[in-house]
């Protein structure tokens, strides 16, 4: 039994790490149909940008929640005016200039912080659960992937921005006839989903530490995901991080790691072969 | 541009290449030549990310993975056998049926350039988190321990076929590098200009156009990319056969960005082109290196930035095409 609520609270961490690590690419996938390749530097920025923040005395709860957006956040706005602009329209000329991105911020940390890892101890205790213990910031994380999905949710289906962003990922010259600038939505989209890319990198900080090279850790999961979840952001999110987070903690538990992550690249490549368009390019079409 | 003048450039470019490859070990001191031997495999490297992404128009992020799996099946094989020659047959053929296997599912699954280039990443790291992990004795094939992130040192060095005592020198090794360079680069050529390389430049050019005469645009897809692993393993046999050490960062996000890197700054859709692209970029990264001026990524980002959004096409075909208007 005790066992049994571990293993799910397991499965369920791993399904929300894996919401918040893809949840900021969906968005941007979704709404403009590019990858951002330097994603998993956006996480890295966010992860230092929390840390330095709480070395600096700031609370760790700010530091994470507040700070690291805000700051990856800002670098993403600045990113898509500089470089994304100019290349809309050229969908592989802008993955690659993501990826010089990537590699510029890798360069720049390295430069700044050095090539080692930097850390934060977890914020509050464990929790007993009959024979074993949980963490309870793990906890927590879950609650607040839950939360990201229903803000993102109310976002898109009640707010006026929420329908100039549906609009425009629907048709974007039916959108630009009706006097929505695309060019704006894309802007803030990007920027959103680079403010959601660094919430996550500050929220995971404190559990894996972060170097400058630590986004290929996390970025494949997270292409995977999001690719094949297909370009709804919300029911592809959900639906792609349930079945690869499961995927991965079950072997995880039963193996190792590693080859959770191997599992759960080859379950995303037979369910592409299956579903070309991710999940929602056949089921749950037209959801968010 | 017409057939001819394009014959006559890679006549020309081959005859240099044989050239470099008899003249520069009479030149240059050893450590030159072991400095030019890993640029040639590098070379090799390049025109197999050349071929698949310039001519067959397919998106490979990962071309490092099949780097990697030669490199590692060369190792593995090496010294199990304890001789060389079967290693660097299979440092061919893994990659190649990695390859095709990948390929099956992406190609027959339709699956967009996007998705390529994200998932064919995605296995690149995936390899590369893989290989990291098995430190420790359990990991071994045969005799060969995997060593982790370690990595595996002292292999067996490249020997003459059937004499595993006789071990090549390493102008030998330079001169075998090379020839293994403008094989490619000919065969290449030669395929490209066949029927079937026909056929790919035109799927590149347009796929349903292909597709509706009559052509089977997922299995043409399906062999480059396979011919182009195949290509990329022999780079990673000679490259591990250079170092004598094989280590996970051939999986790395550095190695894969810096293929990728070459290809761009060479020029699209050429094959001198990525040979150029590597040679100045490996320079340029050997330099950094030594001199420690700035942080290696950090350069290689901004002219990866510079390259995307000032010369897309890259220099080789700039330069062509500011030949063609003089």
């Amino acid at each position: 039994m005790d066992l049994a609520a571990v293993l799910t609270f397991e499965i369920l961490n791993g399904v929300a790490t894996l919401v918040l690590i893809s949840v900021g690419l969906a968005i941007i996938f979704g709404m403009m149909r590019v990858i951002n390749l330097a994603h998993g530097e956006f996480l890295m920025l966010g992860g230092y940008a929390a840390i330095v923040a709480t070395n600096h005395g700031v609370n760790i709860w700010v530091a994470m929640l507040l700070v690291a957006p805000l700051v990856v956040g800002v670098i993403g706005v600045i990113a898509e005016r500089l470089i994304i602009r100019v290349l809309y329209g050229r969908m592989i000329d802008t993955l690659l200039a993501t990826w010089g991105l990537s590699l510029f911020f890798i360069g720049i940390v390295t430069t700044i912080f050095g090539n080692t890892v930097a850390g934060i101890g977890a914020p509050l205790g464990s929790l007993g659960v009959g024979r074993y213990t949980i963490s309870l910031y793990r906890l927590v994380l879950i609650g607040i992937a839950a939360a990201i999905l229903a803000v993102i949710f109310v976002a898109l289906r009640r707010t006026r921005l929420g329908l100039i962003a549906r609009g425009t990922m629907e048709n974007p010259n039916m959108a630009a006839a009706l006097g929505v600038s695309p060019p704006r939505v894309y802007a803030t989209t990007f920027g959103v989903g680079a403010a959601l890319t660094g919430l996550a990198g500050g929220l995971l900080a404190p559990i894996s530490g972060v170097l400058p090279t630590v986004g290929a850790a996390y970025v494949a999961k997270a292409f995977i995901t999001v690719i094949s979840g297909g370009t709804a952001i919300l029911a592809g999110t959900a639906a792609a991080s349930s079945l690869f987070g499961s995927i991965n903690q079950l072997l995880t538990y039963f193996t190792t790691p590693v080859i959770g992550e191997a599992g759960l690249l080859a379950a995303a490549i037979l369910l592409l072969r299956a579903l070309p368009h991710g999940i929602t390019g056949k089921l749950f079409r037209g959801s968010l | 541009m017409s057939g001819r003048r394009w014959w006559k450039g890679s006549i020309l470019t081959t005859a240099a290449m044989v050239l470099i490859a008899l003249g520069v070990p009479q030149v240059v001191d050893q450590f030159g030549l072991l400095q030019l031997t890993v640029f040639a495999a590098m070379c090799i490297l390049a025109l197999s990310l050349g071929f698949v992404w310039g001519y067959g128009g397919i998106l490979c992020f990962g071309q490092s993975a099949f780097f990697g799996l030669g490199a590692y099946t060369y190792a593995v094989t090496a010294i199990n056998l304890g001789e060389s020659t079967v290693g660097m047959l299979l440092a061919l053929v893994v990659p190649a049926v990695f390859a095709a296997l990948l390929g099956y599912f992406m190609f027959y699954g339709r699956l967009s350039d996007v998705y390529l280039g994200v998932i064919t990443l995605s296995v690149t790291l995936i390899f590369f988190n893989l290989m990291n992990s098995t430190a420790g004795d359990a990991y071994r094939v045969g005799k060969a321990r995997l060593n982790g992130f370690n990595g595996m040192p002292s292999l067996p060095t490249l020997n003459v076929p059937g004499d595993p005592g006789r071990l090549l020198d390493p102008a030998e090794t330079f001169y075998l590098v090379m020839a293994c360079l403008v094989i490619v680069y000919v065969g290449l050529h030669v395929l490209l200009a066949s029927h079937f390389g026909r056929v790919v430049v035109a799927i590149r050019e347009n796929e349903a156009r292909c597709e509706l005469l009559g052509y089977d645009v997922r299995l043409h897809k399906l062999l480059v990319f396979t011919i182009g692993g195949g290509i990329a393993g022999l780079a990673g046999c000679l490259f591990a056969n250079w170092g004598a050490f094989v280590s996970p960062n051939v999986f790395s996000l550095t190695m894969t960005s810096q293929i990728i890197i070459w290809v761009i700054v060479g020029g699209l859709g050429t094959l001198l082109g990525p040979i150029i692209g590597c040679l100045i970029m490996q320079y340029l990264a050997t330099a950094l290196g030594t001199q420690q001026l700035a942080n290696t990524s950090l350069v290689f980002g901004v002219i990866f930035l510079a390259f995307v959004l000032l010369v897309p096409r890259g220099i080789v075909p700039s330069l062509r095409r500011l030949a063609l208007r003089a």
